[in-house]
């Protein structure tokens, strides 16, 4: 294991570059997959129609064919950017139509009563949608959501051939070519680093599921 | 009877044609290699036991245009399948009975450690740490690092230029030796982008995301063929890559068996270099380096 012990600092470089993407993109998709969950429940037709637009688009793309589409598609047509931007951007796209679809059982799960209630005691759509609904939905929507995200972090690793580098599978690949180091050691390490974010992020999805565990 | 006579004629002319296919592929392949006398081989040597069971397993890079790149005719083509043919040959092995295994960088030493190859001629630079591992013979070839750029650049003439210009920034291939190589020349570690593989750091360079691309200059040259005028090499080669042929640790007596096969050769060598990665325009005569001590 001496791989992983002599490039320890390399290694954990390599774990704050994916924790970093990961969290930023746990946050972007988390707040784009809902709206366009609101957008898919909504009474506007034309929102609805977008939102399921972008699901069935986004959703049946390969990860790689998106970041392609990023990292090389974009500036095709003149739009340059850092290849970081470019890969969060495709990981927070690729991953909020999985959270729309996880958000949307969770609303459907609520019953339609809550809704009219709050509709009958003059709530608008927003306001039913925040203050009733959600709140209702997300905990319904925890296990699967955690799911989406768990895979979200390992998925992560992609964006590593696509100029975004210095994460911990790209450290990986400096240690057993550039340097020679043997293949098996490396990659437990980064097995490693990788359940160090998977984890404690399992974990404290079941902290939350119990947490907001409701009686119905 | 006619039939039958008719198809052992199909059969014969088939072979006829198969003949003439891969006489004109490769360009090695058609040049006698001098076939050492097999008998000479010491009993319980690498050379002997290839030899008795007629076949060997090669790895080599399916990839890499130049040196070994597998296309549509199935074998792998380029300079180190040339090369590995020629050794092969010296065996009394020929081209048929080479099994040809796909060896990227990242698991070349594995490849010998595991016996899966009996030697690897992948565009493999020669180094200590890759020593502990394996062995080498040779080197076969030496190549450099250089920078490409776009053909309108004159803002960098070279890798000191790097420094001075840090929103310029450079592509390589992720954990490859280059990209190490040139983090010494870089303002800051996020003027490096990296990618997997070469021809993403060549669209880049095309559509102005990144100003440099580098690597050994063979591979440049490449890019710069099919560039058609759009990318340039700038500055000396800042860098020597001694390309060796991995084999397993300690075996130096192939290590010595390469390495005279390959002086004895130096025609075929050289036919080698130039029907394959010597054939891009710009690029130098090969010549064959002196090989280091076997250890």
């Amino acid at each position: 294991m001496d791989a992983v012990t002599e490039n320890f600092d390399l290694f954990l470089s390599g774990y704050w570059t994916s924790l970093k993407i990961c969290l930023i993109a746990l946050i972007g998709s988390l707040v784009i997959g809902t709206i366009i969950a609101a957008f898919r429940v909504s009474p506007v037709a034309p929102l609805r129609w977008a939102g399921t637009t972008y699901v069935t688009m986004v959703r049946n793309a390969p990860l790689t064919v998106l970041l392609f589409f990023f990292a090389f598609g974009l500036p095709e047509i003149g739009i340059r950017g850092s290849y970081w931007l470019f890969g969060i951007s495709a990981l927070i796209i690729y991953t909020s139509a999985f959270v729309c679809e996880a958000l949307r059982a969770g609303i459907n799960s609520v019953s339609s009563g809550q809704a009219e209630a709050a509709r009958a005691i003059g709530l608008p759509f927003v306001a039913t949608l925040r203050e009733v609904i959600l709140p209702q939905a997300f905990r319904t929507s925890v296990p699967p959501l955690g799911s989406v995200l768990i895979a979200m972090f390992k998925n992560s690793a992609v964006l590593g051939a696509f100029g975004v580098g210095g994460d911990l599978f790209s450290v990986s690949e400096t240690l057993t070519s550039a340097r020679g180091y043997a293949a098996t050691p490396v990659l437990v390490g980064v097995a490693v680093g990788y359940l160090l974010i998977t984890l404690p992020a399992g974990a404290f999805l079941a902290f939350l599921e119990r947490k907001t565990a409701i009686l119905r | 009877m006619r039939t039958k006579a008719l198809i052992a004629l199909l059969a014969a002319g088939a072979l006829a044609l198969a003949g003439c296919g891969s006489d004109s592929t490769g360009g090695s392949t058609s040049d006698p290699v001098k076939s050492v006398d097999t008998s000479t081989f010491e009993a319980g040597s690498t050379m002997a036991k290839l030899a008795a069971a007629g076949t060997i397993k090669i790895g080599t890079k399916f990839d890499q245009p130049g040196f070994g790149l597998k296309g549509l005719s199935g074998a792998p083509e380029g300079f180190d399948v040339d090369v590995a043919k020629i050794i092969a040959g010296a065996m009394g092995i020929s081209a048929d009975n080479i099994e040809w295994v796909e060896t990227p960088s990242k698991v070349r030493e594995e490849v010998i450690e595991q016996g899966k190859a009996d030697m690897v001629v992948a565009t493999y630079t020669i180094n200590d740490k890759r020593k502990e591992r394996i062995s080498f013979a040779g080197p076969y070839y030496v190549a450099g690092q250089q920078l490409m750029v776009a053909a309108d650049d004159n803002t960098i003439t070279g890798p000191e230029s790097l420094k001075d210009n840090p929103d310029v920034k450079v592509c390589s291939v992720v954990g490859s030796t280059p990209a190490e190589n040139i983090k010494q020349y870089l303002a800051n570690d996020s003027q490096l982008v990296t990618f997997d593989i070469y021809d993403k750091c060549a669209s880049a360079l095309r559509n102005k995301q990144v100003g440099v691309v580098t690597t050994d200059n063979v591979i440049l040259l490449g890019f710069v063929a099919e560039s058609d005028g759009g990318f340039k090499l700038v500055g000396d080669q800042f860098t020597d890559e001694p390309y060796g042929i991995g084999i397993e640790k300690g075996d130096t007596a192939f290590c010595e068996f390469i390495n005279t096969t390959l002086k004895d050769n130096e025609e075929a060598y050289n036919q080698a270099w130039a029907s394959t990665a010597g054939a891009v325009e710009g690029a130098a005569a090969a010549t064959l380096p002196p090989a280091d001590a076997c250890a």
